[in-house]
């Protein structure tokens, strides 16, 4: 008897310490996504990027290894609000046991900004642009890790607490940043329309040429009124994104006395050579593209 | 009030007449080519060759970046010799045309998907070759202008034997070499139309305004001069109105500019005077008016 109870002890005791070797396997559907649980999860964690640098969510054609790195995984993190419309077929089909973590759950969603089009989803789904629903991100990622690593729960909740002092700091930073900007200047166009959060979060009011997804073609009544509007209102600076196509954007700029700014990110990171390989980063390179073209 | 609708948008906006000017440069080259391309029955070859161009573009891109340069040129040279391998292949085999460019460019798509998934990026690249008709840049345009001038020049130099080649190739064979080459100086032809079409507007506008104005035109004429004109005034009509179309019904551009083609195909297939099926349905009365 003595003997099956120590038999039984050391086989928990091996099994726990595999477990807390092994680290926790995750999907990331999007590189910003994929950078938030890196740094809450940090060297527990193990994450996989399905959208990597640069890549365009939503138009997204998944690999079969995404398929066999999606049967592995413990958790999926996603963004949610109609961003990801491939994974749950995704999910399914690679017959994967994963929970799926919506990260976007409780951000107050915005329609979407566009005028007259219909993208089959009208909710933004670019909530991360707002400091504030990136808070609401790290905190939804670390309960997601906490309950599937139940060990690693003072751990994740020691780095999503010193991650969110950084938001913080960054939040600051952007709202003083842009308040040196003269209100009247305060007016941007971007192609893509994907700073609905940030606009509204931070003031700064942003014309698309096209509408919420990059899926749809821009016509040439919204180009033309694109082009009347920079001129009648006089916006100082035009933005191009890392995914869409440059030449619609230098056509429009011109037409018009509307400068070309620097490449913006919003909906992907750049790769860790570039401007922008983390969440902090990317929204300092934005907030100083930014105030560089109006200031 | 006409002049506001058809003549003001081109007046107040520069990317309109860009537009205009490009569209209407495809119309005048992609007319006669089309109506060869329909008459040696190969309408669909545009869609074929909007594949196969892929892994020329890939390899640009995989060595230069995202140059629009590179991948035109490295398209334009898978482009050119998918139909030069099929052609070699039509006239040294039983095999057809279709089928052997069928099989070519399917060769050619798969090496061309395989290399952009080696990089590892899901950078959608034939998105980015592809242009857009509202976004005409200064080399687009050029390279649209130079294209048409000289596919036209081409075309007239070896009109002759082309059409003998299309229309009785056994005789011209008798008489005369000059049929294979004539054949795959024409097909070169068509694939530098189509990659700088591509480069420029896209595949719908350039494959839609190859083929579209030339399979209407069919229903207007039986001499092949005639076809081609009203197969390239068709084209230069739908580029206009399919421009004020989308100008002022938000409709994207490059699709307004076919659908106004496609209505005008339809017309032509129901009421043209050359077997349209309106005059075939109701001949008695054709008569007797």
């Amino acid at each position: 008897m003595l003997k099956h109870l120590t038999l039984c002890f050391a086989l928990v005791v091996t099994s726990t310490m595999a477990h807390a070797q092994s680290k926790l396997e995750t999907i990331a559907s999007m590189s910003i996504i994929g950078d938030f649980v890196r740094q809450i999860g940090g060297e527990r964690v193990q994450v996989t990027t399905l959208v990597g640098a640069g890549g365009d969510t939503h138009t997204f054609q998944p690999a079969p290894q995404d398929a066999r790195r999606m049967a592995q995984a413990k958790l999926v993190f996603i963004n949610g609000l109609g961003l990801e419309g491939w994974l749950p077929r995704l999910v399914q089909s690679s017959g994967s046991k994963a929970k799926v973590v919506t990260v976007s759950t409780g951000v107050k969603a915005i329609r979407e900004a566009s005028d007259g089009h219909s993208h089959g989803h009208d909710l933004d789904p670019h909530a991360w642009q707002d400091v504030a629903n990136a808070k609401l991100y790290a905190r939804n990622i670390r309960d997601a890790l906490s309950a599937a690593d139940p060990e690693g729960a003072s751990f994740y909740a020691a780095r999503s607490e010193a991650y969110m002092a950084e938001l913080d700091q960054l939040d600051r930073e952007i709202k003083q940043g842009l308040a040196q900007i003269p209100p009247e200047r305060r007016r941007v166009i971007t192609s893509h329309d994907a700073f609905g959060y940030f606009a509204k979060a931070y003031g700064l009011r942003f014309v698309a040429p096209q509408g919420v997804s990059t899926e749809a073609e821009a016509s040439s009544r919204d180009v033309a009124r694109i082009i009347r509007q920079i001129r009648a209102e006089k916006i100082p600076a035009v933005f191009l994104e890392n995914i869409s196509d440059p030449r619609l954007m230098t056509q429009i700029a011109r037409e018009t006395d509307a400068k070309i700014g620097p490449r913006v990110y919003s909906d992907s990171l750049s790769d860790t050579s570039g401007p922008a390989p983390t969440y902090l980063d990317m929204m300092r390179h934005n907030l100083r593209a930014f105030s560089e073209a109006l200031r | 009030m006409i002049f506001d609708a058809l003549i003001a948008p081109f007046i107040e906006f520069e990317f309109m007449r860009r537009a205009l000017v490009g569209c209407l440069a495809l119309s005048l080259a992609a007319g006669p080519v089309g109506t060869f391309l329909m008459l040696r029955r190969m309408s669909l070859f545009g869609d074929a060759m909007a594949h196969a161009i892929l892994p020329g573009a890939a390899l640009g891109y995989l060595a230069f970046g995202l140059s629009l340069t590179a991948m035109t040129i490295g398209g334009l040279a898978t482009g050119l010799l998918v139909v030069l391998l099929a052609g070699l292949v039509t006239r040294a085999t039983t095999l057809r045309e279709d089928a052997s460019i069928a099989g070519f460019y399917l060769i050619s798509l798969a090496i061309g998907v395989s290399i952009v998934s080696l990089k590892g990026s899901n950078v959608d690249l034939l998105r980015v070759l592809f242009g857009s008709i509202l976004a005409l840049d200064d080399p687009a345009m050029m390279m649209l202008v130079a294209m048409s001038t000289g596919t036209l020049l081409v075309l007239a130099l070896i009109f002759r034997p082309l059409v003998l080649e299309c229309v009785d190739p056994a005789f011209l064979r008798s008489v005369s070499r000059a049929g294979g080459p004539a054949h795959l100086i024409f097909l070169a032809l068509v694939v530098t139309t189509l990659v700088s079409g591509f480069n420029a507007l896209g595949t719908l506008l350039s494959v839609g305004m190859m083929m579209l104005p030339a399979i209407a035109a069919r229903f207007w004429a039986v001499e092949l001069t005639g076809i081609i004109f009203a197969a390239t005034l068709i084209g230069l009509v739908s580029s206009l109105c399919g421009l004020i179309l989308s100008f002022h019904t938000g409709l994207p551009s490059g699709p307004a500019i076919i659908l106004v083609a496609g209505a005008l195909y339809l017309l032509s297939l129901s009421f043209g005077p050359q077997g349209g099926l309106v005059l075939k349905l109701l001949p008695q009365r054709h008569l007797e008016a």
